[in-house]
């Protein structure tokens, strides 16, 4: 859920249900890093609620372009890391020394 | 295309004198000192009063900060135009020694990429998160996608099982810690969740020994299972394990382990009611539609066979029945895929002066887990070296040995002192000598040694790959959401 006013769409507040420090410190890291922003912050307005607050001012840009832009470039990193992970466990197995491999799994 | 941008003007020069061929913006462009400032209107942060913004349009060829964060002397240059400085503008950046392009200077960078750890406690550990930390300076701190795929990098030290430790460089501490804590509490595995007893004459209670089957690691794969939405267990989210044994009158204590528990793949065999009709299969506490004997090349037992659940005594037996499901580890910790998941920033110790000969041997002797060794300089001479920087565990003895060393230098001093008669009590005494630094202990910031070690369901490498998806699946749905 979007908290903003009507005339500006600079800032906002983004009330995001059943989230945690885990997306939103995240989300908060990838906005700072965009030169578009002008504050970011976030915060979980009490530990019982399953809840997060995140804050959103711009230089101009519509917070909420900014905001998408940052959760899609967080999925971005994320595909990104997963295959950097998929090759390098590759390269680990196939460099691995024959002595290590457990050879006799298949054969139990 | 171009772009609306905010300035913050300092108005310390006289904007009269150099007047030329430019227009307007231009020429407001080439005096500003900083950029990007937040909107005076009342919902951004108030610009400092002596300041005045100023409003233009970008042309496109300044669109990226560092384009439009170049420093002013490079840019005048290049047009040919050195307006007057004011020589009270002190904080000019003209004025600062030259530094190269987008590069920080020393200190500052080190602030930015390491953590110095002191022998009290570590300095800058916040870092620098803003894209315009650095804008004074002509320095860009933002980073783009781009930029983080060309820079991350993963390499694997160690791969089992069910442990791998592996080292991921060039990401921020908010992204290792988000695949930490997702590991840990939102990665879906298989627990017992509920537990039928027929009969326990055991001395453990019935609540006590559910606890303990919900612990039990099970080797299921998760992903071929759903989560049980409403209460009918069927083969598709539920697995059946029971648990028949009994300790005969007269014999030996007996104890239950674990692979004793045989899994039921047809389902429940407890029935609720009898057949309405004879031949009809009997009503029992799961409806499986078919065997899951299919659903997997191995059996979906336990992990491991060994583990305790309980001690018979002669005439006490255990009958249960145990319902396993598909839940994460936020709701309850037997559902946490890992034993442990954790991450450390890469330590880094640097010798700020030489080390040689005895200095050396005590350097190397003080460290309890090795990370100096001694290098021969072929005169006979000895020096430290930093052999193995990965194994500190930063107890700081190191930086106690350079200060312990100052002080007794020191005492000597005081003491020959003292025997000259030219002593001056009052410093005498003075024994907490304030000594310059010759060690110092940092951590690389964006470089994390990760360590993960499965509870079985998973090997270690799918898990990361898991959590990784999960993060991925969280923003998609709050974009979906804002849509």
């Amino acid at each position: 859920m979007e908290h903003g006013s009507v005339t500006d769409s600079t800032s906002s507040t983004f009330s995001i249900m059943e989230e945690d420090h885990t997306l939103a410190n995240s989300v908060r890291f990838v906005l700072n890093q965009d030169p578009r922003v002008a504050f970011c912050g976030y915060s979980i307005p009490h530990p019982a609620d399953k809840k997060v607050n995140i804050r959103v001012q711009t230089t101009g840009d519509p917070a909420k372009d900014v905001m998408k832009d940052a959760l899609q470039d967080l999925m971005v990193m994320g595909q990104h890391v997963r295959g950097t992970f998929d090759k390098a466990v590759a390269d680990f197995k196939s460099n691995m020394p024959a002595e290590q491999m457990d050879v006799d799994s298949n054969h139990q | 295309m171009a772009r609306q941008g905010y300035v913050i003007v300092d108005y310390s020069d006289d904007f009269s004198d150099t007047v030329d061929d430019d227009s307007d913006a231009e020429d407001a462009r080439r005096r500003c000192h900083l950029t990007l400032a937040p909107r005076r209107d009342g919902s951004g942060v108030g610009a400092s009063s002596s300041h005045r913004l100023l409003f233009f349009d970008l042309p496109s060829s300044l669109n990226t900060p560092a384009a439009c964060l170049q420093p002013r002397s490079e840019r005048e240059v290049r047009q040919g135009s050195i307006p007057k400085k004011d020589p009270e503008s002190s904080m000019d950046i003209d004025d600062a020694p030259a530094q190269p392009r987008n590069k920080l200077p020393d200190h500052l960078e080190l602030q930015r990429t390491r953590v110095v750890c002191k022998a009290d406690a570590p300095t800058h550990t916040e870092g620098f998160q803003y894209s315009g930390a650095f804008a004074a300076m002509g320095v860009d701190n933002s980073v783009s996608v781009e930029k983080f795929c060309t820079d991350f990098k993963i390499k694997i030290n160690r791969l089992t099982e069910d442990d791998m430790e592996f080292d991921m460089i060039g990401v921020d501490a908010s992204i290792a810690n988000a695949f930490r804590r997702i590991l840990i509490a939102e990665v879906p595995t298989m627990a017992i969740e509920k537990v039928l007893m027929v009969d326990n004459t055991s001395v453990i209670a019935d609540e006590v020994l559910s606890h303990r089957l919900g612990l039990i690691p099970l080797d299921a794969d998760p992903r071929l299972f759903d989560y049980i939405s409403n209460d009918t267990p069927s083969e598709r989210n539920t697995i059946v394990y029971k648990l028949h044994v009994s300790c005969a009158k007269g014999s030996q204590r007996l104890t239950v382990k674990s692979g004793q528990l045989e899994w039921l793949p047809e389902g429940s065999q407890l029935t609720i009611a009898s057949p309405a009709q004879p031949g009809e299969k009997p009503k029992t506490y799961t409806s499986f539609g078919q065997s899951q004997k299919k659903m997997s090349e191995r059996p979906l037992g336990v992990k491991y066979e060994d583990i305790t659940i309980a001690r018979l005594g002669p005439g006490q037996a255990i009958e249960l029945e145990a319902h396993a499901v598909k839940g994460v580890g936020k709701v309850h910790a037997k559902w946490s895929p890992v034993a442990t998941a954790w991450y450390r920033m890469l330590p880094e110790v640097v010798l700020l002066k030489e080390f040689t000969d005895g200095d050396a041997e005590q350097l190397v002797k003080k460290c309890p887990v090795n990370v100096f060794d001694i290098e021969e300089l072929g005169n006979g001479k000895k020096r430290a070296v930093v052999a193995k920087p990965r194994a500190c565990t930063l107890c700081r003895e190191c930086i106690k040995v350079a200060a312990d060393k100052v002080k007794v230098t020191k005492a000597k001093v005081d003491d020959k002192d003292k025997a000259d008669g030219k002593v001056d009590e009052g410093k005498a005494e003075v024994d907490d000598v304030e000594v310059e630094p010759q060690i110092e202990l940092r951590r690389v910031r964006d470089h994390f040694i990760f360590t993960i070690e499965s509870t079985g369901a998973l090997p270690p490498e799918v898990l990361f790959k898991e959590a990784v998806k999960i993060l991925e699946e969280k923003c998609e749905r709050v974009i979906s959401e804002l849509s």
